[in-house]
């Protein structure tokens, strides 16, 4: 947790009024407009985090882990269209949609530390690293909740487009029922996610219709990816215990609920453009477990690499 | 730094500081869009002055992603410090969530004077959010030559909160604020 107190008195002694007369002044100090990570606020500050009565905090923390970890990683994924979509506003609509994830994905990570932090992984004495980054690089896969739909190497493009259209659409149902969260944060983190999800899933809604019905190939590689995510769209629906019993208590969503709304606006996308449900049988975890339980597919761990090498490099580094 | 001396012992007032605070925090800007205060858009939510006698302002994200909250804190901070008030907070008020409903008319106003195409009313749903395949509805004029004759490029542009459009009578392309 960031000190204000402390920054305040740091800034108020390396700014000066006549700061912007000098283009190198706010090199100096910890102006986040430099670098972004630069200054470590807290993306909850002064939101209360309490627990609500009748609710076991490891388990709100791991169920905002489960729904954290889902958009950090699809967010990581996204991102690597950036500068390799197929035209320029492609590039930025992935781009787009991976930022929002991603602030979903640190308001739900320091909301699971604020409500367990026995979950945040230990870093060396003075390391300035917040709960939720270490949350987001300092767990191994196995302690990664989201499901395995989010972690799947992107394929090509109408497989991104088919990927995003799953899952933003199971999401923005759940998040649909998370806003009446009797957990305040969770509730606001889901209303707000609402908004943004909508664009999400109607972006892809709406490309998967210009790429069905396109060319022969653009068809052909949207059932092709459809066919190769459909496996993992069961696990999207299996309810875990924690989220049974967060559901239970009322701050949670059984995403087993969501099914049909979620069924009812598939079928609205694969109807209009002409593509059948595709014919594929669930893809098993293993021994019963799956991504909700820290089983994943080998695609994760190199996720992980790329995206924990620099921050577990520098434990105590000040960026 | 000169009125740093100004601390909560010397302070003439409550209600003087609250003026002053607020007067201080609506001047500060958006630093993505700079023609807009952070009160025409609507992401100052409050001001108050806390039992600690420190003054506190509250912003909201205008999405989840939004990564200039690092920077409109730190621009308020100083911007107090230089009315005299070095001893504030900033505080997120995440909800209710921020809705392009709450720029101001004068926001809506400098939008438009800068080439940016305001947004409509934001869309108020009861029940499950209805799936659009089609292009979006919005009656968008050109801010340029102010045709009404526009298309969308894409839904999503160079920042979170705006889309991209292009004019079909001058050509220009142009950003709108999206309604959320
Ligand atoms: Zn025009």
């Amino acid at each position: 947790m960031p000190d204000e107190r402390a920054r305040t008195t740091r800034t108020t002694r390396t700014r000066e009024p006549d700061e912007h007369d000098n283009a190198y002044a706010g090199l100096l100090t910890d102006d986040p407009r430099w670098a972004f990570g630069t200054g470590f606020e807290d993306p909850l500050a002064g939101v209360d985090t309490t627990v609500p009565d009748g609710v076991d905090p490891a388990d709100l923390a791991t169920y905002c882990l489960m729904l954290g970890d889902d958009a950090l990683v699809l967010s990581q994924r996204l991102a690597e269209w950036t500068s390799n979509a197929p035209d320029l506003e492609e590039d930025i609509a992935f781009a787009n949609i991976a930022l929002d994830l991603l602030g979903q994905a640190r308001l739900l990570l320091a909301r699971a530390a604020a409500a367990d932090p026995t979950q945040v992984p230990a870093l060396p004495a003075g390391s300035p690293v917040p709960d939720e980054d270490r949350l987001a690089f300092f767990r191994d896969g196995t302690a990664l909740r989201n499901v395995r739909l989010a972690e799947l190497p992107n394929g090509d493009f109408a497989q991104t487009v088919a990927r995003v259209l799953l899952f933003a659409t199971w999401r923005l149902a759940l998040f649909e029922e998370l806003a009446r969260s009797r957990d305040a944060v969770l509730a606001a983190v889901a209303a707000k996610g609402v908004k943004e999800l909508t664009y999400h899933r109607d972006f892809a809604g709406r490309w998967f219709l210009v790429l069905a019905r396109g060319t022969e190939e653009s068809r052909r590689r949207l059932v092709a990816g459809l066919e190769a995510l459909w496996p993992y769209r069961a696990e999207l629906f299996a309810t875990h215990d924690v989220e049974r019993a967060v559901a239970g208590a009322g701050v949670g969503v059984d995403p087993a609920d969501v099914a049909d709304t979620v069924d009812a606006v598939l079928d609205r996308v694969l109807e209009t453009s002409g593509v059948e449900r595709p014919d594929v049988p669930p893809r098993a975890g293993v021994l019963g477990r799956a991504g909700r339980d820290g089983r994943h597919t080998e695609a994760l761990s190199l996720l992980l690499a790329e995206m924990q090498s620099v921050a577990r490099a520098h434990p105590l580094g000040q960026w | 730094m000169s009125a740093a001396g100004a601390g909560p012992r010397h302070a003439p007032g409550r209600q003087s500081l609250l003026d002053r605070a607020r007067a201080a925090a609506a001047a500060v800007v958006d630093p993505e869009l700079p023609v807009l205060t952070l009160l025409d858009l609507g992401v100052l939510r409050d001001v108050e002055v806390a039992d600690d006698g420190a003054v506190v302002v509250a912003i909201t994200p205008t999405y989840s992603g939004c990564p200039a909250m690092g920077a409109m804190r730190d621009d308020l901070l100083r911007e107090l410090r230089a009315a005299g008030l070095p001893d504030a907070r900033v505080r997120v008020a995440l909800e209710p969530a921020w809705t392009t409903d709450w720029i101001t008319p004068a926001g809506r106003a400098a939008l438009a004077e800068a080439g940016i195409s305001p947004p409509g009313a934001a869309p108020r749903r009861s029940g499950p959010v209805p799936l659009r395949l089609g292009p979006p509805r919005r009656a968008v004029r050109c801010p340029r030559c102010g045709s009404g004759d526009t298309e969308v490029t894409s839904e999503f542009g160079s920042t979170a909160c705006k889309a991209l459009y292009r004019c079909r009578a001058c050509r220009e392309p142009f950003d709108h604020v999206k309604e959320i």
